[in-house]
């Protein structure tokens, strides 16, 4: 692949935003540029014309700057970007985005990392994108998170307050996810309840599934804008079905085939985990379309049931994770809905059979007033 | 001196919902419990079991719900013995004391049972609250049914309640009003038969006939 008529004239800024030289350098043929275009397209839920449009704009790109702040998390969701075994045309998609902060991978350290940080903040205001992973502590005052001397919540209302937008990746990002969970010791909460001013899209899930931020990334320079978005701020293409939905295993739901036990013959021949508490019924992201780690495997695939990790306080709403219906407050752990459901109904049954025999050995009762009662003695009189 | 007469209590749009509702809330409980404790059913994937079962769970569910919305409408319109003033037997005085009565019979207390024609007053104050738990089912059944379509209507009418409750909360309420309903179902078949015995009216055969025997007044 030649350089596609760049010459030594232009700089060597330029040449560094140079995208068909960057995936030549990387060994990228054109043929797999398009076919990762067609990719985005299907990921995004565009028709296939675009890819070239795709491919355009991913041609022309004005470097976008981007900062990745970290604040209460696992580092997840970097290392699901991170990860990837040989260089994908999606890290090169990252690469063209300048990233001039990220906590994990810059190499700048203490002051001029944060100079860096500043300087993006206060020079390219509303121009940038900020990445936010982890969630923000309220209580205290944010003690529980500082970064440079400055509270989680001070650094992402000063850097997503700026920018043109945020994309929270991961649901501690989102909805505070697991720091959030109950008792939330820290008074976890996602960036947008944090920052509520921020233009915020969520990219739940734990982690997140990087093709969903790459497909975000692209659909941000082809458009020029963000996503469409549910009522829980997810973009549609990416959260818009439910897994149940387009899951592998649903042809056994709608037969009546189940795992039953662990190990069981169900689980051995791949039937459906809805029993064992599986939360794909509930939960809305594109798993079995769109899988991890460049499409090798995600949860259901592997044998387990889904914990619904995209929805918001999945940690509290969607335990216990291993069975349909939640416990019941304010009886022990082991109590079903159900063991209490037929408890009160054999409960009811066996107090009005008492009531029954109780009404059968009383006799004779008196109707109101007496009406009834001179009745029978007409009728006895007779 | 008064004698009994034949009174016409419960028109037919009255005895209709009753006995769907009946109906619906039997095979939603037989359907609901197979879905909430899914068995293996089928040999072959290519079976539509599951399919089936939640299918007339789905039907079932709108039948309750058009037979519950008929007999709201007929509670406006019907007689005085089908109206909704009926079921609020706590909001006048004369019919408070009939519950008192009614109460006091029930618990032995009392061997006088008071003279009604239509629903005894704590039936009916009872009914009031089963009414609650028909819609308490319906909205949590319609949200739990519209989260196959976000977007679609059940998501932006009964859906809305996925920001109030979540989607567990809302199953496990879903299914505790069913126990609530099938303890309220063995109470109300025992009631009848005690009634019907106790009161001679034929309460039993006038939810089919329409017809109870009753004093002149």
């Amino acid at each position: 692949m030649d350089n596609n008529g760049y010459d030594d004239k232009k700089s060597a800024a330029e040449q560094h935003y140079d995208f068909p030289q960057m995936l030549a350098e990387r060994g990228v043929s054109r043929r797999e540029f398009m076919k990762f275009c067609s990719a985005m397209s299907a990921a995004l839920a565009l028709p296939v014309t675009f890819a070239p449009k795709i491919a355009q704009a991913l041609d022309e790109v004005k470097r976008p700057t981007l900062v990745w702040l970290e604040f209460q998390s696992c580092t997840g969701d970097t290392e699901a970007l991170l990860r990837a075994a040989s260089p994908t045309v999606a890290e090169i998609v990252l690469d063209i985005l300048s990233v001039d902060y990220a906590e994990t991978i810059m190499t700048a350290a203490g002051h001029l990392a944060e100079a860096n940080l500043d300087k993006v903040v206060k020079e390219e205001k509303g121009k940038y994108i900020a990445v936010v992973e982890g969630s923000i502590p309220l209580k205290d005052g944010g003690v529980y998170c500082c970064i440079a001397g400055k509270t989680a919540l001070e650094r992402a209302t000063e850097v997503c307050g700026g920018a043109f937008a945020t994309i929270a990746v991961g649901t501690c990002a989102s909805y505070g996810g697991l720091p959030a969970a109950a008792p939330n010791p820290t008074g976890a909460v996602g960036v947008k309840e944090a920052v509520p001013g921020a233009t915020v899209l969520n990219l739940p899930g734990c982690p997140l599934n990087a093709d969903n931020l790459t497909a975000t990334i692209v659909h941000f320079l082809l458009f020029k804008k963000l996503p469409a978005t549910d009522g829980f701020g997810r973009p549609l293409f990416a959260y818009g079905k439910r897994i149940h939905d387009n899951c592998e295993r649903r042809p056994h739901f709608d037969a009546g085939q189940y795992v039953e036990k662990w190990g069981d013959e169900g689980h051995r021949k791949g039937f459906c985990l809805y029993r064992m508490g599986c939360k794909g019924p509930e939960t809305y992201h594109n798993c079995p379309s769109q899988r991890y780690n460049e499409k090798t495997s995600w949860p259901v695939a592997s044998g387990h049931g889904c914990a619904g990790c995209s929805e918001p306080m999945f940690w509290d709403r969607m335990t216990p994770l291993y069975r349909r219906l939640p416990n019941v407050p304010g009886f022990g752990i082991e109590s079903t809905a159900d063991k209490i459901g037929l408890g009160l109904a054999v409960g009811t049954a066996a107090i009005f059979a008492g009531h029954g025999i109780i009404s059968a050995v009383r006799g004779e009762d008196k109707m109101e007033g007496k009406k009834r009662e001179d009745l029978k003695h007409d009728k006895d009189r007779r | 001196m008064s004698k009994l007469v034949i009174k016409y209590v419960w028109e037919l749009p009255v005895r209709v919902t009753h006995w769907l509702n009946m109906v619906a809330i039997l095979t939603l409980t037989a359907t609901g419990l197979l879905i909430a404790h899914p068995m293996t059913l089928a040999g072959s994937p290519s079976q539509f079991v599951m399919g089936w079962i939640r299918f007339v769970h789905f039907v079932a569910a709108y039948m309750f719900a058009i037979s519950l919305a008929s007999r709201i409408y007929w509670s406006l319109v019907g007689n005085r013995y089908s109206s909704w003033r009926t079921f609020f037997p706590y909001l006048n005085p004369e019919d408070r004391q009939q519950m008192w009565a009614t109460l006091r019979y029930y618990t032995f207390l009392s061997r006088k049972l008071p003279h009604v024609v239509g629903h005894n007053s704590v039936a009916a104050a009872a009914y009031s609250l089963v009414f609650l738990l028909y819609l308490g089912m319906i909205c949590t059944g319609f949200a739990l049914y519209s989260e196959h379509a976000p977007g679609g209507f059940y998501a932006l009418t009964f859906g809305q309640l996925r920001h109030l409750f979540s989607n567990q909360t809302l199953r496990l309420l879903h299914h505790c009003f069913m126990w609530l309903l099938l303890g309220f179902a063995i109470q109300h078949v025992y009631s009848c038969w005690l009634m019907d015995i106790k009161e001679r009216g034929g309460i039993i055969s006038s939810m089919f006939s329409g017809y109870k025997s009753v004093e002149e007044d």
